[in-house]
């Protein structure tokens, strides 16, 4: 990913929002300005002195530390472990290093106990466990790798209000992120990367995040709103009584999903909202026949597969857009034209009698990738070469190209860039046009409002309660996933509701989920709370940067 | 699209080149250490070995050889080890060496045998597939017990007065008849064993299957990804029974050569080994049907040469250390040329659409 003309200034004891779509090449920077990727051209000063970082250990002798996406935490040691581990000169591994813990914990209000497990904790503790790791090596800059894409809006609230306390004592931070609602709420500065170069700078007070979403993608930004209903009589997925139970990891066996009715018909989209680990996925995996249910019946157009294998279910029209994409969707080493095939090895155009007809796979792939604007260099690339998006944009331009029925759509457009989720959403409203029916989950509840004809909410492995999406907010919808209201959802004309949910803004407050880990401390201001920019200080420091990647000739070899 | 289809040529070509320089290297420097000539031994083996009578040794050595890689590719393009081709081919064998030796079969003797076998080994490695899929058993585990249950199962039937006839020292089945002979390529030397046009179908039916079928891609996608493979449709349990019983039927072939072409009988002197030999080739061959061969070959070559580097005053271990220091040489030079095609590929598919970016940039620059 090339890096090029890239200017950032960012002032000490500042929230510096660093936004971008995937692939736009914000993680090129930050592995730069962390030492782990070389610049070919351009400066880098910190406090006005220009430096050169070799490595990640340049970078944290500088007071530079970062917090990756994905946690690098060894859960069978303890936090006091982890905090120390390559650290072990500092302050010891004994109670010099966990008095240092409590210290850094208490003065920045992380709560991180430092002899518990890591595999006991949550998520939201994990990380806040990485960022005393960072602070623990002496960083006076932070930076956050998309920190807000593992956690539900709570702890999102939480981790903003660590922010303004890290911020409140001096340090700086650089937050990335492609959720415009919560750099809007966090951030006292905003920089937009677009194709591997800033484009421009925004202050969070003056800007709306559609301003900033049309900033990121450099074009007019389409929203999720489906109006015109295209919902027939004809139902086509009807779920009667369905009973699952599983047995978790303790051995003990419970019921996940319990007395499961509803119909989508032709041309519905159903929405199913509910609080991760609810029984959605276990829902999916029922329909998709990857679990065999208890009790209940399953009818797809008028056929009975409650029990049916989950390939004569594909065949027999249902398309999948799983949940986790790397682990359900694609073969990650694979070619492209090969994980076009998967899913669909029984089907035209990928074989014929029971041989691959692996030219017309190909052919077919490079037709995928040109509709569905897959941006690949070439179909004999991995899987895991692609971004987010692009991965995300061959596996529904698959499942359509096989006219489903029925489309299963687990949060399809999760960790996915504004560009290619507007394509997502046309191509779900497309289909549900020509008569298809569409199971929708989704965590992003103007998503889900914006896209559904029905609302359905989950709770505990039950169906609790049913909501309009013309008339409903993502606030009230959010109390009945919490299970504090049920039945029938009416919307109620008291004042206006809180914050204006636009484009990107997502978080769905005063929901507390029960099954996700909890922040011990409560949130009492919400990020949504308009931005405060806090006073200006006088000592600045800058980075600078500069960085050219255009090669020569494009090719290595 | 075509530089790519290039860089991967390069890319597969780059890691047995460097597996072979670097085993090169070592091997010279522990040949070096004991106060031998390297170069001299290498000079006697590629002498040695380039002889006409060690060429027909070594295609005779390698064909149960290749079979024996296939049996465990089969295993491996799935996940699954297959650790137990030892146990299977040699079980196979017995019971094949037992019906050709009891039963006038006449001219369908050596087809009957070859059935039996293959029905054997799948019988054999199946009890491991089923294990895995309802008692979740480790087929590591369960094939290398395997082994250890039919070499004493064969030792229990392999007594005189049970199954096998006594002669001088030698406890063995029963002679094939004629008709079980199987046919010979005559050369100045000595013949080739026919069996190796099997070898090359079975080469060819690996492939087949395994890149051309619907069968083979699931089979694939479970290697490739468990998860991704049930979400897909493919029954990972059925899979893993399935693969495993091709493997043992493969695994059955192995011990055929030997059977049908020298010994016509099963015996206490049938040799053994050759399926954890299966293991070192597939590896070095990469599960690819030709790389194998190679392989296969490779390994005859050296187990020829290494006899006669004995008589030049090597130690005859030395060739012990050769094959040891090639499989991991194999082993982490393909780990890092594929770690490094991956980086290189995600480099360049990054920049390739900056490319595309930066063209379309431009217009929008103007606006």
């Amino acid at each position: 990913m090339a890096n090029h003309d890239i200017h950032l200034t960012v002032r000490k004891g500042t929230v510096h929002a660093l936004c971008g779509e995937n692939g736009a090449g914000k993680s090129t920077l930050m592995k730069i300005l962390y030492g782990m990727q070389k610049p070919d051209e351009g400066t880098i000063k910190l406090d006005g002195e220009q430096v050169s970082l070799h490595s990640p250990a340049d970078a944290i002798a500088r007071g530079i530390g970062m917090v990756h996406q994905h946690f690098m935490l060894a859960d069978n040691l303890t936090v006091l472990e982890n905090v120390v581990l390559g650290a072990e000169k500092l302050y010891g591994i004994g109670n010099k290093a966990r008095a240092k813990i409590k210290e850094i914990s208490d003065a920045y209000g992380l709560g991180v106990r430092p002899d518990v497990l890591v595999e006991d904790l949550g998520v939201a503790d994990r990380q806040r466990v990485e960022i005393l790791k960072v602070l623990y090596r002496g960083a006076r800059t932070l930076i956050l790798d998309e920190p807000t894409a593992v956690l539900v809006p709570q702890e999102v609230d939480a981790l903003f209000d660590n922010l303004r306390e890290l911020k409140s004592e001096g340090l700086t931070v650089i937050f990335i992120s492609h959720k415009l609602g919560e750099v809007l709420s966090v951030a006292d500065d905003i920089t937009v990367i677009r194709r591997g170069t800033t484009v421009g700078t925004a202050v969070p007070s003056e800007t709306t995040p559609k301003q900033l979403a049309e900033l990121m993608v450099g074009e007019e930004l389409p929203s999720p709103e489906t109006r015109e209903s295209t919902v027939t009589d004809v139902p086509m997925l009807t779920v009667e009584g369905l009973r699952l139970s599983a047995t978790d990891s303790d051995g003990a066996v419970r019921t996940v999903l319990d007395g499961i009715e509803f119909t989508i018909h032709k041309g519905e989209v159903l929405g199913l909202a509910g609080v991760e680990g609810n029984g959605q996925a276990e829902l999916v995996e029922a329909i998709m026949g990857m679990r065999d249910p208890d009790a209940g019946t399953i009818t797809l157009d008028g056929a009975e597969i409650t029990h049916l294998a989950t390939r004569k279910r594909r065949e027999g029209g249902i398309g999948y857009i799983p949940e986790d994409r790397h682990r359900h969707g694609l073969l990650l080493e694979a070619p492209l034209w090969e994980n076009r095939i998967l899913g669909h090895v029984t089907e035209a155009p990928n074989s014929k009698g029971g041989l691959l007809d692996n030219k017309a796979a190909r052919a077919d792939t490079e037709r995928i990738v040109r509709e569905y604007d897959v941006r690949t260099p070439g179909i004999e690339v991995t899987a895991a070469s692609l971004s987010g998006g692009n991965q995300q944009k061959l596996i529904v331009g698959r499942e359509m190209s096989h006219h489903p029925k029925l489309l299963i759509a687990a949060h399809p457009t999760r960790g996915v860039d504004v560009g290619a989720q507007a394509q997502i959403w046309d191509q779900i409203r497309e289909a549900r046009r020509e008569g298809l029916a569409v199971l929708l989950i989704s965590a992003d509840l103007d998503e889900l409002i914006g896209l559904s004809d029905t609302l359905r909410v989950m709770f505990r492995g039950r169906l609790v309660a049913d909501a309009d999406p013309a008339t409903i907010t993502p606030e009230e919808l959010g109390s009945a996933m919490t299970g504090a209201a049920s039945g029938h959802l009416e919307h109620h004309e008291e004042g206006t509701p809180p914050g204006a949910d636009e484009g990107e803004g997502k978080n769905s407050p005063e929901s507390e989920p029960e099954s996700s880990p909890k922040a011990e401390k409560d949130q009492k201001n919400s990020p949504r709370n308009s931005p405060k920019n806090s006073p200006k200080r006088e000592k600045k420091s800058s980075k600078n940067q500069k960085n050219s990647g255009k090669r020569e000739g494009g090719d290595e070899k | 699209m075509k530089k790519i289809d290039k860089n991967k040529l390069i890319l597969g070509l780059a890691a047995p080149v460097l597996a072979i320089v670097a085993a090169f290297i070592i091997t010279s420097a522990i040949i070096g250490a004991t106060g031998k000539d390297p170069f001299h031994a290498y000079q006697v083996m590629v002498d040695f070995g380039s002889k006409a009578d060690s060429q027909v040794w070594i295609i005779n050595k390698a064909t149960p050889y290749y079979l024996s890689a296939l049996a465990v590719a089969v295993g491996f393009r799935m996940n699954l080890f297959n650790i137990g081709v030892d146990g299977q081919y040699r079980i196979a064998a017995f019971f094949a060496a037992v019906v050709g030796g009891y039963f006038t079969l006449g001219p369908v003797a050596i087809p009957v045998m070859i059935i039996v076998a293959m029905v054997v080994g799948a019988i054999w490695a199946g009890i491991a597939g089923l294990l895995k899929t309802t008692r979740g058993v480790s087929e590591v585990i369960s094939t290398i017990m395997l082994n250890s249950i039919g070499a004493s199962l064969i030792g229990y039937f392999l007594q005189d007065g049970r199954l096998a006839k006594k002669e001088g020292n030698l406890i063995h089945t029963p002679y094939l008849p004629g008709s079980a002979h199987f046919f010979e390529f005559p050369t100045q030397t000595k013949p080739i064993y026919g069996f190796v046009v099997i070898a090359v179908i079975a080469g060819v039916a690996y492939w087949f299957l395994l890149g051309r079928t619907r069968f083979g891609f699931d089979l694939r996608t479970v290697g490739q990804s468990e998860s991704a493979a049930q979400a897909s449709g493919v029954s990972v349990k059925r899979m893993v029974i399935t693969s495993m019983l091709i493997s043992g039927a493969m695994a059955g072939l192995v011990g055929m050569p030997t059977l049908l072409g020298v010994s016509y009988n099963y015996g206490t002197d049938f040799p053994t080994g050759i399926g954890f030999t299966g293991i070192a080739i597939a590896l070095l061959g990469r599960n690819h049907p030709i790389g194998m061969a190679l392989g296969a070959l490779l390994w005859g070559f050296l187990d020829r040469t290494g006899t006669q580097l004995e008589f030049e005053g090597y130690a005859q271990e030395i060739v012990g250390v050769i094959q040891g220091v090639i499989i991991l040489c194999v082993v982490i030079a393909y780990e890092l040329v594929r770690r490094y095609g991956l980086k290189i590929q995600q480099r360049k598919v990054g920049e390739e659409l900056a490319a595309q970016a930066s063209k379309s940039d431009k217009a929008e620059a103007a606006a």
